[in-house]
């Protein structure tokens, strides 16, 4: 079509014909109830994952909704400080282990492995499918454990509070983290054994998209770090259970090496949470940029680099519990050497977007918003990751609003980015182009004004998790709950129109971004087993320079939501500017 | 299931069986690091209080008791050896074969908990326990009388629980495993073109294994054995 005409390269083997949606898919193939609770279908455990983590980001949401709100005023505005303890507690325990670590492995990772490396299933639908399962169960015992009257600990669980002094539901709470571990263990396996052993031919290591490669990343801590809080919290449970325990100081047990043991995991845990976000924003940023990626093995070895230095580092969060200053400096040092990887990546995006022909899709507009806001978050982590300065500002709202610049504005954003990528794929409808730019303006404004005088007041020495401040503090607070609310109402707007999308929107064609990856070589939604016959990949992830995809055919013309410079004439321009060898 | 083109043993979503075999080995092997992980967090955990209190697990240890854990070491290792003739069994396709050795395996890992459960009530007997109310018998009096702190031996007696505790519960999973081997042959699903799933559940067991020859030396040979006659 237009773009095989204007390009005057080596030949491709033409834009191939949009394949029929009309034959059954897996959406429509069977619509009965059962059918979806005993699917083995990679795409549909996919779709199972998107919906019990919604439910659950939305009730964090309300926690931390109710959490703002109290904020409003010095003193609380609407909770005792017992009912407090309780909220903040549920929105970090719901957030973390019921929504950001399942959400993009999960959701996108279980539904888009095997799609984008050509093969029919991960390698254990079984598995797949029992991991859904154990998520669930694991998720009943933490709703169960926030229903029955809340969790009062933190999210952090510390003895011997947590073990001998908290009236609150920790053991149920505790299970609940103990059984979804498990899940995760077996959705990290699972995509790892899929990466190693069922690429299509020609998907070498290096052609696999960038996501891929996130997503091995995540699944190797997801492997090695998860059994660590897994026993961990399991002996927390027995010390509370049977008053007999490994942490106990009342016999000798030391605290501390619970906080060593949890962060263990949990530190790399933040790794989990991030690097499936960075995978999918390199898929975005070249799509939406029409370029090649810059720098291919760079970004695809900081993921590796990130998930092995992201082991060598829990202990920052300690620096001021008492360990020994050699060690605080070690990992102060450590600490910091985990920025490299995460800037390589930075650095790699600005070069990728540098004179690309950029469209502000929505997709895209997500995209630009975690660059900017992963950075800010990323830059604060280096104040905390400094021990001077971290004395100064650990345990303040400076903390805080360091890891919602990482894991909302970089995870989250990157989450909502992927979504609205892969959504016409997943449903084979297209969302409304103007609410979804609306929607992601509106959070992005609303994450800065949120978080922004967190940065300040936790610099003043607000320490978080307090329900009480002093009245200066109040503006700041007001401030950052007004952002929460606008927050609230751009998180509210994809839940409209995308459920509008599948009843209204019009349907998607098989590559409506022009995008170069496996997934958009098949219909939209796909059939039950993926491909037609297994693709033969040819071609690079992004080679967007030559408009040829990894089958070596040519870029089809994009869905003409796409504005008419970014898929015609500007189109041609970065084609000739660039010098990308063809790979095949 | 949809009919696949090669053999029945070959899943619809793999090339071939070779694929679908090592697909299956990699993943046991990657689910054996994370067991290793797993019992990792105890053995780190261990290793530090036996390191800042070396004469209460000393002492501690040298309650425990010798004679049993002996014979439950030979009976696993023996295990491992059938587990690992039931891999040529089915590899030959002696389905005879299969049975004896699973069933051998299986009867030497039951043997196994049987014996842990005596050495358990044994313990309780003798009020080898953690508990602040259940602790004492001669234990107690002993530390008592060499000047030890009684807490850090309960710490010890701690680990000694959760570990055996945790390490039970995976024999008991591996003898689950096993069984559905047996039910597998019975039904004819371990032909040798199959043989793989057998060798992916003896890797587990041989790992629970190596687990038990690691937990033997730190919780029963920490201690010198001559506070008291068993």
């Amino acid at each position: 079509m237009s773009t095989t005409m204007i390009y005057s390269g080596p030949a491709f083997a033409p834009t191939p014909p949009e394949p029929p949606s009309a034959e059954p898919n897996y959406l429509n193939h069977d619509y009965s109830i059962w059918s979806w609770l005993t699917t083995v279908d990679h795409k549909r455990i996919g779709i199972l994952y998107l919906v019990s983590i919604t439910l659950f980001f939305v009730v964090g949401g309300i926690a931390a909704g109710l959490v703002r709100l109290n904020l409003i005023a010095p003193n609380g505005a609407i909770m005792t400080e017992d009912a407090y303890n309780r909220a903040f507690t549920a929105h970090g325990v719901l957030m973390l282990f019921f929504f950001l670590i399942p959400a993009v492995p999960g959701v996108l990772g279980n539904f888009f492995v095997p799609l984008m490396i050509g093969a029919k299933d991960l390698a254990f639908p079984k598995l797949n499918l029992a991991s859904w399962y154990v998520f669930m169960i694991g998720a009943i015992f933490g709703v169960w454990a926030i229903l029955a009257g809340g969790i009062d600990t933190g999210w952090t669980l510390y003895p011997p509070y947590s073990s001998r002094s908290a009236q609150s539901n920790v053991v149920p709470g505790v299970l609940g983290v103990f059984i979804s571990g498990f899940s995760s263990i077996m959705t990290g396996l699972n995509i790892m054994v899929t990466v190693h052993k069922m690429r299509a031919p020609g998907m070498t290591w290096g052609r696999l998209p960038l996501f891929i490669w996130s997503l091995y990343a995540t699944s190797l801590i997801q492997l090695l770090g998860t059994p660590v809080v897994a026993i961990t919290v399991f002996l927390l449970g027995i010390e509370r259970v049977f008053g007999i325990g490994i942490f106990d100081p009342t016999i000798g047990g030391d605290p501390l090496l619970f906080q060593h043991l949890f962060w263990f995991y949990s530190h790399p845990a933040v790794y989990i949470m991030i690097l499936p976000g960075m995978g999918i924003i390199s898929e975005v940023l070249t799509c939406f940029s029409r370029k090649n990626i810059f720098g291919y093995q760079a970004v695809a070895w900081s993921s590796m680099g990130i998930a092995v230095v992201g082991f060598l580092l829990w202990a920052h969060h300690m620096f001021v519990a008492g360990i020994s200053f050699y060690s605080a400096l070690l990992f102060s040092f450590l600490s910091m050497l985990v920025a490299v990887p995460s800037a390589i990546k930075v650095f790699n995006w600005t070069a990728t977007l540098y004179r690309g022909s950029i469209s502000f899709q929505t997709p895209m507009i997500f995209a630009l918003g975690f660059v900017v806001l992963f950075t800010i978050g990323g830059l604060t982590g280096l104040f905390l990751a400094t021990l001077g300065t971290d004395i100064h500002l650990h345990d303040t709202y400076f903390v805080v609003a360091h890891f919602h610049f990482v894991m909302v504005g970089g995870m989250v954003l990157a989450y909502f980015a992927g979504l609205h990528y892969w959504w016409p794929k997943m449903t084979g409808r297209m969302y409304s182009d103007w609410w979804s730019r609306l929607a992601a303006c509106i959070i992005i404004v609303g994450f800065f004004l949120t978080f922004i005088p967190q940065f300040v007041i936790g610099y003043h020495g607000m320490p978080r998790r307090y329900p009480n401040y002093p009245p200066e503090f109040q503006i700041y607070n007001i401030m950052s709950t007004a952002g929460a609310s606008i927050l609230g109402l751009g998180y509210l707007l994809p839940a409209f129109y995308l459920t509008l999308s599948l009843f209204f929107g019009k349907k998607a064609p098989a590559n409506p971004w022009a995008a170069t990856g496996l997934e958009w070589q098949t219909a939209s939604p796909p059939p039950v087993h993926n491909f037609e016959r297994t693709p033969v990949v040819v071609c690079g992830p992004y080679e967007y320079a030559i408009g040829a995809d990894q089958m070596g055919r040519a870029l089809p013309e994009a869905y003409d939501m796409v504005d008419e410079l970014a898929s015609g004439k500007r189109y041609n321009e970065t084609v000739t500017n660039k010098e990308t060898a063809v790979v095949g | 299931m949809s009919a696949s083109t090669h053999t029945a043993a070959l899943k619809h979503h793999f090339e071939d069986l070779e694929q679908q075999h090592s697909s299956e080995r990699l993943g046991m092997w990657m689910f054996l690091a994370t067991e290793v992980l797993f019992f990792g967090g105890l053995f780190g955990a261990y290793t530090c209080y036996r390191l800042w209190y070396p004469a209460e697990f000393e002492y501690a240890s040298s309650f425990m008791n010798l004679k049993y854990a002996a014979i439950n070491t030979c009976l696993l290792i023996t295990s491992s050896l059938t587990m690992t003739l039931a891999i040529r069994s089915a590899r030959l396709g002696d389905r005879q074969g299969i049975y004896q050795n699973l069933l051998l395996t299986f009867a030497l890992g039951a043997a196994f908990l049987v014996i842990k459960g005596f050495e358990y009530a044994h313990d309780f007997h003798e009020n080898i326990l953690p508990g602040t109310s259940s602790f004492g018998g001669e234990i107690k009096k002993g530390a008592e009388s060499l000047g030890l702190d009684t807490g850090k031996v309960r710490l010890f007696l701690c680990f000694y629980y959760t570990m055996t505790g945790i390490h039970g519960i995976h024999i008991l999973v591996g003898l689950g495993c096993i069984l559905w081997l047996v039910l597998e042959n019975y039904r004819g699903k371990l032909p040798p073109a199959n043989y793989s799933t057998v060798e992916v559940v003896s890797l587990y067991w041989h790992l629970v294994d190596v687990i038990w020859l690691f937990l033997m030396p730190l919780l029963y040979l920490a201690g010198a054995h001559i506070h008291h006659a068993h």
